[in-house]
């Protein structure tokens, strides 16, 4: 199942590959890991979203956790969330197409944020059905680039990090 | 006062009590080993390969319970210690291991031996780090001890550029550390404690299985008092081994794919394992599947990634060995009566049938070629009085070793068990040895395995480190030559060693002591005259080459499946092939 796992490590050097390194040296899928700094700037977050059964997520919350520049881990799949996912998608457009692809635009309540005679520079954001479901739709039109974000997620409560979640668990 | 970070790097080994350094010199350290020179209270062990340095350190840290510290430089010498921290971080030894890297202006540009030290060793350390600023030397040192010694040991690198060791700094070491990100759990759950101590008392068929976790821990005393307490047998991991005295009799021996058949069924038709510092490694768990299937699992571990990492747990218990235990005999002291021991009095007794049915064996005729369990068991007889310290290195030997040198307490027993590195013995020994300078250390070693480390004897002669090496010489990989034998239809792939060097000879070249063994009778009076010299010994000890190890699980097998002897077709085999000296080659390639 695709868990969205929220990871708040030191912002350092080196930390990203720790990270990484973790997941492909004991084979742990990632669908897609996203790193930006936080409002402290002596740490960074990352959305890493992954699938596995539970044993393999316990795993994977786990082997975070004992990372010495892991903070802090939240398996967001425990509690209620949302996520969001952003896409640049550049577009082929001449003629008719052009006010076709603005139709498209419009439903997906997404942006143009850069045109040139021959392209349409689009931006929309959502969860990734919804982004999945433009770019099939702008397809016929002929995509010459897209770029996405992978995840970013957020708990709608505060929540505990899972490591302390585990122990209460296990005392149920 | 400033001091350059040279000067540094010793003041802080200093105020983490290091006394000892195995290392070996280069061009970006040569600021930090003219440093070491110029002063007395720390040694320095100069070691033939940085190979050889880790392997020393790891002994020194097995034996004393403090970190073990080496010291490398960049490039080539980074890469040839990677083998020792990989090492110890399978087997969770606490390790500080220093490197030297290239100036920092010239990181990133295939400087002359530059490698990256901290992307080498990252998959084989519990954390590492480059310093790139005097400032933070002494600070990064104290972080490095501290996480190599706490919760689950490990070791840790600290890579040092070489303007890092020349540029200076004002030096003051902290008092504590605190890291955001790492705090060990060593306080067990009070309310799983409580379910544990219930479990235990209901139990009609419990079991201790023990591992390496309870000798970091130092908690001996404390699984001495449970099970004499509560009368529950004892099986012990390969890295276990020592924790529980081997000769109690409560002690079932040592568990797992080469373990006695008593520890094996006991697991099997438990109904309650009480795992203590051991990890559930695939050489003990056998087929997963099948494992312990009548039995509620209580696990109490320092760190939770091994718990419920390889099989269902249904009491765990995150903490210290220690601590856990020290609370849950609390908790039985006032529990326990006369009633547990009746109510276990069946299992006993199907324990000490099992026991009987099928103990150790092997069969050493009396002219007949040496056998080495007989050398095991004798060396075994010969020092039991004198607790020595016992390394090995990796095979056959090694699991006679586990299965005939019974130990009696902790911090004796150096094998490599996660990794399996053959060399790892003979080094090994030389760091306990150099940690104990008047104890006994012997090395039960294998003919391949000691030439991997082979050229350390000149470190130990110059040292003075009087190791007895007794090579259990049967002129193969004999774990390679068993496997082939019961699974490949005897073909001796790369398994015969052909020729091995004189290691009489050989000891002689390095200015130590070289002795054979030339037939069983021989046997005591050469492992005395051995025991006797103050030079490092090697004994070497030709043993008959086909002799096999039992008890055996086949990998993925099932506990209570294990081959005893020798299949009708071998033996037939062999009575044949004994014939064969192993100067014979062709014929023994062709058997
Ligand atoms: C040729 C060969 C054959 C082998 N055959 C066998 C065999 O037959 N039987 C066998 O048992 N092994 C065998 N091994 C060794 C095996 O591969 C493993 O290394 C071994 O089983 C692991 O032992 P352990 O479970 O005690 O774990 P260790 O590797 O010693 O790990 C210790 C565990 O304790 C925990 N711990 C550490 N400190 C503490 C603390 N303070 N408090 C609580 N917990 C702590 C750690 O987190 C870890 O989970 C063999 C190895 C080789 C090379
Ligand atoms: C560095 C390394 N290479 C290869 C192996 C695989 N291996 C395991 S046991 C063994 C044979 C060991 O031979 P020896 O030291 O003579 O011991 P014996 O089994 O004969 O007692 C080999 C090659 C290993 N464990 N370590
Ligand atoms: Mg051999």
């Amino acid at each position: 199942m695709e868990h969205i796992i929220s990871v708040t490590v030191e912002n350092k050097f080196g930390v990203l590959s720790r990270v990484a390194g973790l997941f492909s040296g004991r084979g742990f899928n990632i669908e897609s890991l996203s790193v930006a700094p936080t409002l402290d700037p002596s740490m960074s977050q990352m959305t890493i979203v992954t699938s596995g059964d539970e044993r393999i997520i316990e795993q994977i919350v786990k082997q975070l956790n004992k990372l010495i520049d892991v903070i802090k881990v939240v398996d967001l799949n425990e509690t209620e969330f949302v996520s969001r996912e952003t896409a640049i998608i550049k577009v082929h457009t001449k003629d008719a197409d052009r006010a076709e692809a603005l139709r498209i635009v419009d439903i997906f309540r997404a942006n143009v944020i850069d045109s040139t005679p021959s392209t349409y520079t689009i931006e929309v954001s959502g969860d990734p059905k919804k982004i999945e479901a433009i770019i099939n739709l702008l397809q016929p039109l002929g995509i010459k680039d897209l770029v996405r974000t992978g995840r970013v997620a957020v708990a709608r409560e505060p929540v505990r990090p899972v490591a302390m979640q585990a122990k209460k668990v296990a005392r149920d | 006062m400033k001091l350059t970070g040279a000067e540094i790097f010793i003041e802080c080994l200093k105020r983490e009590g290091v006394k000892t350094v195995f290392a070996l010199p280069g061009g970006v350290v040569l600021k930090i080993f003219d440093t070491l020179h110029q002063q007395k209270d720390i040694e320095v062990i100069l070691t033939r390969h940085e190979q050889g340095a880790g392997h020393m350190a790891e002994g020194y840290a097995k034996a004393t319970g403090k970190a073990g510290v080496c010291l490398v430089t960049s490039g080539p010498g980074m890469t040839n210690v990677i083998t020792a921290l990989a090492d110890a971080y399978m087997d969770s030894v606490p390790l500080v291991c220093f490197s030297g890297q290239v100036p920092t202006s010239f990181i990133g540009n295939d400087a002359f031996q530059e490698a990256d030290n901290v992307g080498l060793s990252r998959p084989c350390t519990k954390h590492n780090f480059l310093v790139k600023d005097v400032n933070d030397l002494a600070a990064t040192i104290k972080e490095a001890f501290y996480i190599a010694t706490t919760g689950r040991p490990g070791p840790v690198l600290v890579d040092i550029p070489k303007d890092v060791s020349m540029a200076k700094a004002e030096f003051t070491y902290p008092n504590s550390v605190s890291i955001r990100g790492y705090n060990p759990t060593y306080e067990g759950n009070k309310w799983q404690i409580k379910q544990a101590a219930e479990a235990i008392m209901k139990a009609k068929k419990p079991i201790l299985y023990v591992g390496g976790g309870v000798i970091f821990s130092g908690a001996s005393q404390e699984l001495l008092e449970l099970a004499e307490m509560t009368q529950i047998p004892v099986d012990m991991t390969l890295m276990g081994l020592g924790a529980f005295p081997g000769e109690h009799l409560l002690s079932l021996g040592m568990l797992g794919m080469h373990g006695t058949y008593q520890a094996n069924m006991a697991m099997h038709y438990s109904d309650l394992v009480i795992a203590i510092g051991a990890r559930f490694d695939d050489r003990v768990t056998g087929k997963v599947s099948e494992f312990c299937p009548y039995a509620k699992v209580i696990h109490v571990d320092i760190d939770p990634t091994s718990i419920r990492k390889n099989i269902h747990v249904d009491i765990p218990i995150v903490g210290d060995c220690k601590t856990v235990l020290r609370e849950l005999n609390q908790i039985l002291r006032a529990t326990v009566n006369g009633e547990q021991k009746d109510l276990r009095k069946p299992w006993w007794d199907q324990i000490r049938e099992w026991q009987q049915a099928h103990p150790l064996t092997y069969h050493q005729e009396k002219d007949g070629p040496i056998k080495p369990q007989q050398v095991v068991k004798r060396l075994y007889e010969l020092t039991k009085d004198r607790d020595p310290i016992v390394s090995t290195d990796v095979g056959q030997h090694q699991m006679w070793a586990a299965q005939y040198f019974k130990l009696a307490k902790p911090n004796r027993w150096l094998t490599s068990g996660g990794l399996g590195t053959m060399g790892f013995g003979f080094p090994a020994a030389m760091g306990a040895q150099a940690a104990f300078r008047d104890r006994l250390v012997l090395c039960i070693a294998g003919d391949g395995s000691i030439q991997m480390n082979m050229q350390e004897m000149a470190t130990a002669v110059v040292n003075k480190l009087p190791v007895k090496i007794i090579i259990l010489n049967n002129g193969f990989h004999g774990m390679v030559r068993q496997w082939q034998d019961l699974f490949y239809e005897g073909r001796y792939a790369s398994s015969y060693l052909d020729t091995t060097p004189d290691f009489v000879k050989l000891a002689d070249a390095y200015g130590a002591v070289g002795l054979r063994v030339k037939k069983v009778g021989d046997l005591d009076a050469v492992l005395k005259e051995a025991l006797a010299t103050d030079k490092p010994v090697i004994v070497d000890v030709p043993t008959y080459p086909y002799e096999n190890c039992y008890p055996m699980i086949p990998a993925g097998g099932c506990n209570h499946e294990m081959i005893l002897e020798d299949p009708p077709e071998l033996k037939k085999k062999q009575s044949g092939a004994a014939k064969v000296t192993p100067e014979d080659k062709d014929t023994v390639l062709t058997a």
